[in-house]
């Protein structure tokens, strides 16, 4: 679970996160909607513990991520805005490598990184070096290896930016499978129809400031819109940033 | 395993696969040095050895009016040729280095026992010339000596009543400190080594990842961002220690073929110099890895940082030129100030003087230290805010 309180972080005048609190359960897939620019990527940098904020507090699984930043990211799975993989190296070293930086023995590393690898679908080009990827390719070992210490929450900063329709449908069904594992996984995106399909919750962000938050129900109830994208729309106060 | 053990593994098993990051360690960094060693030095024995065995080639005009001179210069080796009908241009166009003029008076002057007159046509701005035009004025200045003695004895004066004072040079110098001047350059390459091998290495190992978009992912892991630069750095000294190794290894080879002892010169380049060498510079790697790692974290891009690092690498070049324009006399303080200490040590072990255990150590210690200094300053760059944020 993962508990945001009114988090603050300006950069220079401009004030990118300003007062920002929602909850993200587990066994539950949190959308953070929201068009480019609002606020969502330094929120999510915040939270997992690259960015500090400047006033408000986050915990994860109930540890205050200041207090202790390695118990945080220990329980976090994080695929950030940037997913640069290392060229030179195999897709499945690539994995690996991030499986030793934390700490994993070989037994279990070689468990992980197969059951991974099947999970994603990446088994044929597990050996190859990632030079050359697809985008699709690469956010699954990017994925790949943001899990592979089998962390609790899973954060995903714009899963399906650039990738095709075959991409973005077996990635939003790992999400769910995610879920139905009983983890709490909270993404971002500008893209009404993924975040209306696939979230029990929505955190609704302009600005830098939370704008609407509930179930889909609770949204269009308070807008008074029957259809979600306008009331996405409404709260928001523009179509501006967003995507259908 | 520790987390900067697995940095360091990812590091060099990266670049080992990186043919650029090869070639620019191994190739550039370091065999270059050799080579161009090899190819200068070479170049300046051939030329000293050019110029001082082959006999002096001197036009003579007037040869005629000075047969015992021309004797004299003939029985010490001279070449007297026919002098060109154009003796000035002839210099001028630096087809000659020196051309002799006998005036037609020179044998009235001679007989009648007053100073006789020759003109020497030169071009005093040539240094090419510079060493004939000596040689030259010896042979002559050795004729009139001789004929000056003549003289004196002929009126019963023993010649020593015009030489009052007789210097003798005694000589310090052994055929091994006479290759220092030849070896002047020798620690720039060496040090430059250490910088060097390095370099590529420490510049895509963080901005190169930053600009690559993987260095933030990495720091998302829970290790310390102090832990993984660490690894970084390690990465990036070892590959600068393998570099000076693999070039004192090369310089070993290259320098035996050298023909040094032609012109009285030893240099010593085995493998006991080779491991005082290394063991002397190979602790200026940890100073050069640290300014590479921190001008690397430092640095918006990975093309600033590239920028940054062929400044840095120049700059142990700096005690180097101006201890060969301004050689300095070794005193003790030198040898606890790195690249001074540096220059120092190379230059006294491929002379072949013994080692003194203590300038190694105060070199090595003291070059450690800031080494760790540095290293420090690099670790608290890493925890920049800014350092993962790739533009």
């Amino acid at each position: 679970m993962i508990e945001l309180n009114d988090l603050r972080k300006t950069f220079g005048a401009v004030k990118a996160v300003d007062g920002v609190s929602f909850v993200a359960r587990d066994g539950e897939i949190t959308g953070l909607l929201g068009p480019n620019g609002a606020g969502k990527t330094t929120t999510l940098r915040m939270l997992y513990t690259l960015m500090k904020p400047e006033t408000g507090s986050i915990k994860v699984d109930g540890v205050d991520i200041t207090r202790n930043p390695d118990a945080v990211r220990r329980n976090l799975g994080v695929l950030p805005d940037a997913r640069g993989l290392y060229k030179r190296l195999s897709a499945r070293e690539n994995i690996e490598y991030f499986g030793r930086l934390h700490g994993l023995d070989e037994a279990t590393l070689k468990m992980r990184c197969d059951a991974l690898i099947q999970a994603l679908n990446i088994g044929d080009i597990e050996q190859r070096k990632t030079e050359g990827f697809s985008n699709g390719q690469r956010v699954k070992t990017a994925i790949a290896r943001a899990l592979i210490h089998d962390p609790r929450n899973v954060l995903l900063d714009e899963p399906t930016n650039g990738l095709d329709v075959m991409a973005t449908r077996a990635l939003r069904q790992f999400m769910l499978n995610l879920r139905g594992e009983g983890r709490c996984v909270l993404f971002s995106s500008h893209i009404m129809q993924e975040v209306a399909a696939l979230c029990d919750r929505i955190v609704v962000i302009a600005k830098g400031r939370v704008v609407a938050q509930g179930t889909a129900d609770e949204l269009r109830a308070q807008t008074g819109e029957s259809n979600l994208e306008d009331a996405f729309v409404k709260v928001i106060g523009s179509e501006e940033g967003l995507s259908l | 395993m520790s987390a900067w053990n697995v940095v360091f593994l990812k590091e060099v098993r990266e670049n080992l696969r990186d043919k650029r990051a090869m070639v620019s360690t191994f190739v550039y960094g370091t065999l270059l040095g050799p080579v161009l060693f090899a190819g200068l030095i070479g170049m300046m024995i051939s030329v000293m050895l050019e110029r001082s065995e082959k006999p002096l080639e001197l036009p003579v005009i007037g040869s005629e009016n000075a047969p015992n001179l021309v004797a004299f210069l003939r029985s010490q080796g001279v070449e007297v040729q026919k002098a060109p009908n154009d003796p000035e241009e002839t210099i001028k166009r630096r087809d000659a280095d020196v051309i002799l003029r006998i005036p037609a008076a020179y044998g009235e002057q001679w007989r009648a026992g007053k100073a006789a007159t020759l003109e020497l046509i030169v071009d005093r701005s040539q240094q090419k010339a510079e060493q004939s035009i000596r040689r030259t004025e010896r042979y002559i200045q050795a004729y009139a000596g001789q004929t000056t003695a003549q003289r004196l004895i002929v009126r019963g004066i023993s010649p020593e009543v015009i030489q009052p004072i007789l210097v003798a040079d005694v000589d310090q110098s052994t055929p091994q400190s006479r290759s220092g001047i030849l070896l002047a350059m020798l620690p720039y390459l060496l040090i430059l080594t250490v910088f060097a091998g390095g370099s590529y290495l420490a510049v895509d190992a963080t901005a190169g990842e930053r600009e690559r978009q993987s260095l933030e992912p990495l720091l998302i892991n829970p290790v310390s961002r102090g832990e993984i630069m660490f690894g970084k750095l390690v990465a990036t000294y070892a590959f600068a220690a393998a570099s000076l190794a693999l070039s004192l290894f090369a310089f070993s080879i290259v320098t035996p073929m050298l023909p040094v002892e032609k012109i009285g010169m030893i240099i010593n380049f085995g493998l006991k110099q080779c491991l005082l060498l290394f063991v002397a510079i190979v602790p200026l790697g940890l100073i050069g890895a640290g300014l590479l790692t921190s001008v690397s974290a430092f640095s918006k891009s990975f093309r600033e940082a590239q920028t940054y690092v062929t400044l840095l690498i120049m700059m142990p070049a700096i005690p180097s030129m101006i201890m060969a324009l301004n050689p300095l006399k070794p005193a003790d303080w030198m040898y606890a100030a790195p690249l001074i200490s540096h220059q120092l040590l190379i230059e006294q072990t491929v002379r072949g003087e013994p080692a003194v255990f203590w300038q190694f150590a105060a070199s090595v210690g003291v070059t450690l230290l800031i080494g760790a200094i540095v290293a420090f300053v690099a670790s608290k760059l890493y925890h920049r805010e800014q350092l993962a944020i790739s533009a």
